[in-house]
């Protein structure tokens, strides 16, 4: 038994799961929402990076990387949204986000 | 110096025996696997402690570890490069992010967590299903041979096959990146910054180009008179 390809899926499959599990627990409290994100996004990167390495192409790892900047990007646009919400309303329960009706 | 660097350094045929030993797997075999396994619990009991800890700063501790811990299985199989680039990015500023945000937000977070509980029966249903369709359609295809391992191809460590194509093939996407990066900064900022009426602010261009004239004033004061 050596290390292959299918254990890295394995443990990206389990951690996607854990992350979209995440978000329909976590309902109300969407810090942890975005946290769940970031998991899903580093399952992502395992993926990547696993098929990189497995067929000897270096492309996965590039693309990982820019997974990696644009979940950066994302976490940080994402907190300031919440912090200006936080301001403007007092709480951050994602079940009162409908002011704008839709 | 030198001596250093040519331990460092990997030369060709070193490269082609630690391939054939790899195929042939002698040696570090069995413990390459137990350090995945003991990553891969790792990983898996900290996500779920992302998800499920009451306290979010907790779940942000929970998520470092998480990250760690995938920077880990990075390196164990060779991907030093982006095991070091999760380790900075992700530890040393998304995470730091979250945890600046959490902490500076004076939220009830138990009141938060109340009535989680009627989720459970679905969020595990939609994850079921997510697991058995992931595992029917990696074991349907055979991931068995290592036939083509290589976490460097074409140069010899990680970080010097990465530099030789993100700057030549890649480099439209590397300022996409950075342009995303820009992006994002300017984007946080603007959300966040507020214009307070009342603050008394330094404004350099006036405070230089003030004049002896404009802040002082001759007055010829008579006799016996105050101002």
């Amino acid at each position: 038994m050596d290390l292959t390809i299918n254990h890295f899926l394995t443990i990206s499959a389990i951690l996607f799961t854990i992350g979209v599990v995440g978000i329909f627990v976590n309902r109300k409290n969407i810090i942890v929402i975005l946290m769940a994100i970031e998991l899903i996004l580093l399952s992502v990167n395992i993926n990547l990076v696993a098929f990189s390495v497995f067929t000897g192409t270096i492309s996965g790892q590039i693309f990982a990387m820019l997974v990696l900047t644009v979940a950066a990007a994302e976490a940080a646009v994402g907190l300031a949204i919440l912090v200006v919400y936080f301001r403007n309303r007092g709480d951050i329960s994602v079940e009162s986000v409908d002011l704008m009706k839709g | 110096m030198p001596k250093i660097w040519n331990w460092t350094r990997r030369t060709g045929s070193a490269r082609i025996e630690e391939a054939v030993r790899r195929q042939k797997g002698i040696g570090a075999k069995a413990v390459e696997l137990i350090a995945f396994y003991i990553f891969a619990a790792i990983v898996t009991v900290s996500a779920l402690a992302v998800i499920m800890s009451k306290n979010p700063v907790h779940s942000v501790l929970w998520l470092i570890l998480t990250f760690f811990t995938a920077a880990g299985l990075f390196v164990l199989i060779g991907a030093e490069f982006l095991a070091m680039l999760l380790v900075v990015v992700y530890v040393g500023a998304v995470a730091v992010l979250f945890l600046f945000v959490v902490m500076m937000l004076d939220v009830d977070f138990v009141e938060l967590k109340q009535g989680t509980l009627r989720y459970w029966p679905f969020a595990t249903l939609i994850g079921l299903a997510f697991i058995a369709e992931i595992a029917l359609a990696s074991f349907a295809r055979d991931g068995s041979s290592n036939a083509n391992f290589d976490a460097s191809p074409g140069a010899d460590t990680n970080t010097e096959a990465i530099g030789q194509v993100m700057y030549t093939d890649y480099f439209l996407l590397f300022q996409m990146a950075g342009l995303v990066l820009l992006v994002a900064m300017i984007g946080a900022i603007v959300l966040t910054l507020r214009e307070r009426p009342g603050v008394k602010r330094q404004n350099i261009a006036r405070q230089t180009s003030r004049r002896r004239e404009d802040a002082t004033e001759k007055v010829a004061v008579e006799p016996g008179r105050g101002i």
